[in-house]
C-alpha cells in the first residue's frame, strides 16, 4: 500500500498504522507518542499526541477525516494522504494535547530523575507555551508505597496505561492499574500492595515520565553526568543485554536498550526486556561485560559534551 | 396534529406489566409475525423501509446499523440494549421499561431474530435497579410463554435474554465503553476502528441500539415500515419519546410525532401547557445536556424565520450558530429566572465527573473547564476566563476517543456564543454574582 505523508511516499504493508508508516519514514515526519508502544499489543490512542490530520482518506475514497485521527490506532488505506508537520491543525491540535497533559503536572525537573530522558519534557520544549493558562491548584494524589524497588509519582503520571501493559504481557499476575475516573483517576495498586515481580521493572523503562522510577537509583545522578555502556550478562531469565549507566568504574543503575522513540530494542527478533535481578541486583562491574559506549542521539542532553560519535562506530547507530 | 401513539398507547392499561394484560393488548404479534411470515433480512427491510433513525441521541439509521452487521460463519452476533440512560434531562427509556417492559422485551426478540443473535443483552444502569427487577419478571413471563429459550414458537429460533447492570457510570452509555463494561471490565471507550458491527462483544460482531429504538421495532414490524415513515416528517419518521423537564406547567414524557412545531410542544395544551407560574421562555435545551442550548428567540424560530419543529433536520438547522440537535430527547427549559452560568456550571460538573479519564483532552479539559466555571459562577472570575472557557472547549472537541468530549464542549461553547453578557455580569458583579444564584435573570426579558 502506497501512502504519503507530509509529501513523502512510502510503501507499507496494508494493517500498518499511520504512525508505523511514519516510522518507516522515520526523521522529522514521525508523530511523536507517548501512549503508544511498539512492543507492547493494546497500547496507543489515550494521549492524543500523535494526531495527525488525513487530507484524503484512500485512492478508492479520497474524502479528507473530518477530525485529527490518532495516527498510532489508524491504519492505513491504498493512496492515503496525511499531514503531520505540514498541517496548521495538527499543530493547534498537539499543543492543545500539551497543554492538557501539562495543566496538571507538577513540572518538578530539577529533582524527578526521568530529566533528561523525559518524553514529556521533549514534548513541551516543542509544542509548549511559555506561560500557563492555568490558574487553579494542581491535581495532587496521595503517595502510596508499591515496594522497595519502584518509586511511583502519582502526580507526573499523564495515564498511558504503558505500565498496565507491562503487568498483563510481561508478569504473572497484574496487582496494579488505573483507579477512579476522569481528573482523579490514578495508577495504583487499591491496597497498599508491593509489585513484586520479576519483569515489573519494565513499568520503569515503558513510562514515558518521571511517575515511575528506579528506587535503587533515587536521586544518584542527574541522567546526563553518567555514562550509558551497552553490556551484556548470560542470564537465564532474560536476554540480560542491556544498557549500564556509569559514573567513573560505578554503576549507578541498569536499564534495558531504547531506541530512538525510546522502546525497548528488538534484539534477535525478541524484545529485549530485562529482569529485575539484573535491573537492581548486578551493580558490580565484575558481573558484566561490558561491549562499549552506546550511541545517544547527539541532540540529546544525554550527550553532552561526553564523546563523539564515529561514523564508524561498531554498534548499530542510532539515528 | 393528532397525539397519535405507537409506543405508550397501552401504558395506561393497569396491569400492563404483566404478560397477561400486555399479551391481551396485542402484545408479541410482531415476535409472531416476524418468525412466522418475514425472513430476519425482510425484518432488516422494515426497518430500512421505516427510515427509523437511532434514539440514543447520534440519529443514525437504524436500518443500515443492522445491515452493517458482518455475518462471518461460525461466530455467534450478539444484539446489545443500551439503557444505561444517564443524560441530565433524559428520562424516557426509564419511564417505557418502567412501565411496558415487554415492549422492550418483544422489541429484542424481533430484532435478535432479525440480526440473527442467539443471546442478547439489556444493559441497563446501575441505578435502576429496581427496573432491572421489572425486566427480568418480564423476560422470565417471555420464556414461560414460549417466546424466548429453544425453538421459540416452533420455528427452530432460540434465544437467551439477559439484563445485566452496570456501575452507574455515564460513560458506560457510549457503546464500545458498554461492551467493555459489559466483558466485565473497566469501562473505557475503545479505540475504533474497529467498529461494534464487526468486533463488538468479546471479539464478536454486535449491534448495541437504544432502548427506544428497539421498541420501536415493534410497530414496524405489525404495521409495516411504510406505515411508520407514513408518520414524521423528511428524514425524521415515526414517533419519538421527549422527556420534558424544567420549568413546565406539565413537564413528562410525551410521545411525539417527529415534525410538531417546538411552539406547540411547549405551549399547546396536549402538551407541556406553556412556562410555569406564568415567567417567560429564556432558553431551551432541546435534547438533553450535551446539545447545545437555545436562546428563548431560536426555540420556536430558527435563525431564517421559520418555524422549528420537533425534527433531527429542523432543530439542527442553523448548525452550531444558531442550532442545535433533538439528541436524545431530553427537553429542558429554562424560565426567566435561571442562571445560564450557573447551568453551565452544573452541566459541566457532571460532564468532569463522568470522565472516565483515558485520553487527555478530556480529562484534563473537563476538570479544567469545570473549575473555570466555579470561579465565574461565584463572582471569582474575570474577562479573560470567559475566551479561555471558548479556547478549552476548542481544544477538547474532536480530539478525543469518544463522543463524551465534544458531548461536554458543546454546551459551554453554546452558552458562551448566546449568553456572553451574562457570563460578564458575573465578572463585572462579583458581589451579586455570590450573592444570589442567578444572573441577568432579573433584567427585562425580550418577548
Amino acid at each position: 500500500m502506497k501512502v504519503t505523508i507530509d509529501d513523502i511516499e512510502v510503501e507499507v504493508e496494508a494493517g500498518t498504522s499511520i504512525l508505523n508508516a511514519a516510522r518507516k519514514i522515520g526523521g522529522e515526519v514521525v508523530p511523536p507518542a507517548m501512549c503508544y508502544y511498539s512492543k507492547l499489543p493494546g497500547t496507543g490512542g489515550k494521549c492524543r499526541t500523535c494526531l495527525v490530520e488525513v487530507a484524503a482518506g484512500s485512492t478508492a475514497d479520497p474524502r479528507p477525516m473530518p477530525k485529527l485521527v490518532a495516527s498510532c490506532s489508524t491504519p492505513v488505506m491504498d493512496g492515503m494522504i496525511i499531514k503531520n508537520k505540514t498541517s496548521q491543525r495538527v499543530h493547534e491540535g498537539r499543543s492543545a494535547v500539551v497543554e492538557f497533559l501539562l495543566i496538571n503536572h507538577p513540572l518538578d525537573c530539577p529533582v524527578c530523575d526521568q530529566a533528561g530522558e523525559c518524553n514529556l519534557q521533549d514534548l513541551g520544549y516543542e509544542h509548549g507555551s511559555v506561560k500557563t493558562r492555568y490558574e487553579e491548584e494542581r491535581r495532587t494524589f496521595d503517595p502510596i508505597d508499591i515496594g522497595d524497588k519502584i518509586k511511583l509519582h502519582m502526580n507526573r503520571c499523564i495515564l498511558c496505561y504503558r505500565c498496565v501493559e507491562v503487568a498483563n504481557q510481561l508478569t504473572e499476575k497484574r496487582v496494579h492499574g488505573v483507579m477512579h475516573r476522569g481528573e482523579h483517576a490514578e495508577i495504583s495498586t487499591y491496597i497498599e500492595h508491593a509489585i513484586d515481580n520479576e519483569f515489573s521493572g519494565n513499568m520503569i523503562d515503558v513510562c514515558p515520565v518521571g511517575a515511575l522510577t528506579d528506587r535503587t537509583f533515587r536521586f544518584k545522578s542527574r541522567v546526563w553526568f553518567l555514562k550509558p555502556m551497552e553490556a551484556e550478562c548470560d542470564c537465564t531469565k532474560c536476554a540480560g543485554k542491556v544498557v549500564l549507566w556509569m559514573f567513573g568504574k560505578e554503576i549507578y543503575r541498569v536499564t534495558g536498550r531504547k531506541d530512538q522513540y525510546g522502546e525497548i530494542e528488538t534484539i534477535d527478533d525478541k524484545t529485549a526486556w530485562i529482569c529485575n535481578e539484573c535491573r537492581y541486583d548486578k551493580k558490580d562491574l565484575a558481573k558484566w561485560k561490558v561491549i562499549g559506549p552506546r550511541v545517544i542521539d547527539r541532540h540529546s542532553v544525554i550527550s553532552q559534551g561526553k564523546y563523539e560519535t564515529s561514523i564508524n562506530s561498531p554498534i548499530k547507530k542510532i539515528n | 396534529m393528532k397525539n397519535r401513539k405507537l409506543l405508550l398507547e397501552n401504558v395506561h392499561i393497569p396491569g400492563i406489566e404483566t404478560y397477561d394484560v400486555y399479551r391481551k393488548n396485542g402484545g408479541y404479534r410482531s415476535v409472531e409475525k416476524a418468525l412466522k411470515s418475514l425472513t430476519p433480512d425482510e425484518v432488516v427491510e422494515e426497518v430500512k423501509k421505516s427510515g427509523l433513525r437511532g434514539r440514543g441521541g447520534a440519529g443514525f439509521p437504524t436500518g443500515m446499523k443492522w445491515s452493517f452487521l458482518a455475518k462471518p460463519e461460525g461466530i455467534p452476533r450478539y444484539l446489545v440494549c443500551n439503557a444505561d440512560e444517564s443524560e441530565p434531562g433524559t428520562f424516557k427509556d426509564r419511564y417505557l421499561m418502567e412501565k411496558i417492559p415487554h415492549l422492550l422485551v418483544e422489541g429484542m426478540i424481533t430484532a435478535s431474530y432479525a440480526l440473527g443473535a442467539n443471546t442478547s443483552y439489556i444493559y441497563i444502569r446501575g441505578e435502576f435497579m429496581y427496573i432491572l427487577h421489572i425486566l427480568e419478571k418480564a423476560i422470565a413471563e417471555a420464556y414461560d410463554n414460549g417466546f424466548l429459550g429453544k425453538n421459540i414458537l416452533g420455528k427452530g429460533y432460540d434465544l437467551d435474554l439477559f439484563v445485566v447492570p452496570g456501575g452507574g457510570a455515564y460513560i458506560c452509555g457510549e457503546e464500545t465503553a458498554l461492551l467493555e463494561s459489559l466483558e466485565g471490565k473497566r469501562g473505557n471507550p475503545r479505540i475504533k476502528p474497529p467498529f461494534p458491527a464487526v468486533k463488538g462483544l468479546w471479539g464478536a460482531p454486535t449491534v448495541v441500539n437504544n432502548v427506544e429504538t428497539i421498541a420501536a421495532v415493534v410497530p414496524i414490524v405489525n404495521d409495516g415500515g411504510e406505515a411508520y415513515a407514513a408518520i414524521g416528517i423528511g428524514r425524521s419518521t415515526g414517533t419519538k419519546l421527549i422527556s420534558a423537564c424544567g420549568n413546565l406547567v406539565k413537564p413528562g414524557v410525551y410521545e411525539i410525532d417527529l415534525g410538531l412545531s417546538v411552539e406547540e410542544f411547549i405551549y399547546g395544551d396536549d402538551y407541556c401547557q406553556g412556562i410555569k407560574n406564568n415567567k417567560k421562555l429564556k432558553a431551551c435545551v432541546p435534547g438533553g445536556s450535551s446539545v447545545p442550548i437555545l436562546p428563548h428567540y431560536l426555540v420556536t424560530k430558527t435563525a431564517n424565520g421559520d418555524d422549528r419543529l420537533m425534527s433531527y433536520e429542523s432543530l439542527a438547522e442553523g448548525a452550531f450558530a444558531s442550532g442545535s440537535m433533538l439528541g436524545s430527547g431530553g427537553f429542558i427549559v429554562f424560565d426567566e429566572d435561571q442562571c445560564i452560568v450557573r447551568n453551565t456550571w452544573n452541566f459541566t460538573r457532571f460532564y468532569a465527573h463522568e470522565s472516565c479519564g483515558q485520553c487527555s483532552p478530556c480529562r484534563e479539559g473537563t476538570g479544567w473547564m469545570e473549575k473555570v466555571l466555579y470561579r465565574l459562577e461565584t463572582g471569582n472570575g474575570n474577562l479573560r476566563d470567559i475566551d479561555l472557557l471558548a479556547e478549552i472547549n476548542k481544544k477538547i472537541e474532536g480530539n478525543t476517543i469518544c463522543p463524551l468530549g465534544d458531548a461536554a464542549a458543546w454546551p459551554v461553547a453554546a452558552a458562551i456564543r448566546h449568553f456572553r453578557d451574562e457570563f460578564e455580569w458575573h465578572v463585572s458583579h462579583k458581589e451579586e454574582a455570590i450573592k444570589r444564584n442567578y444572573g441577568l435573570s432579573k433584567e427585562p426579558m425580550l418577548a
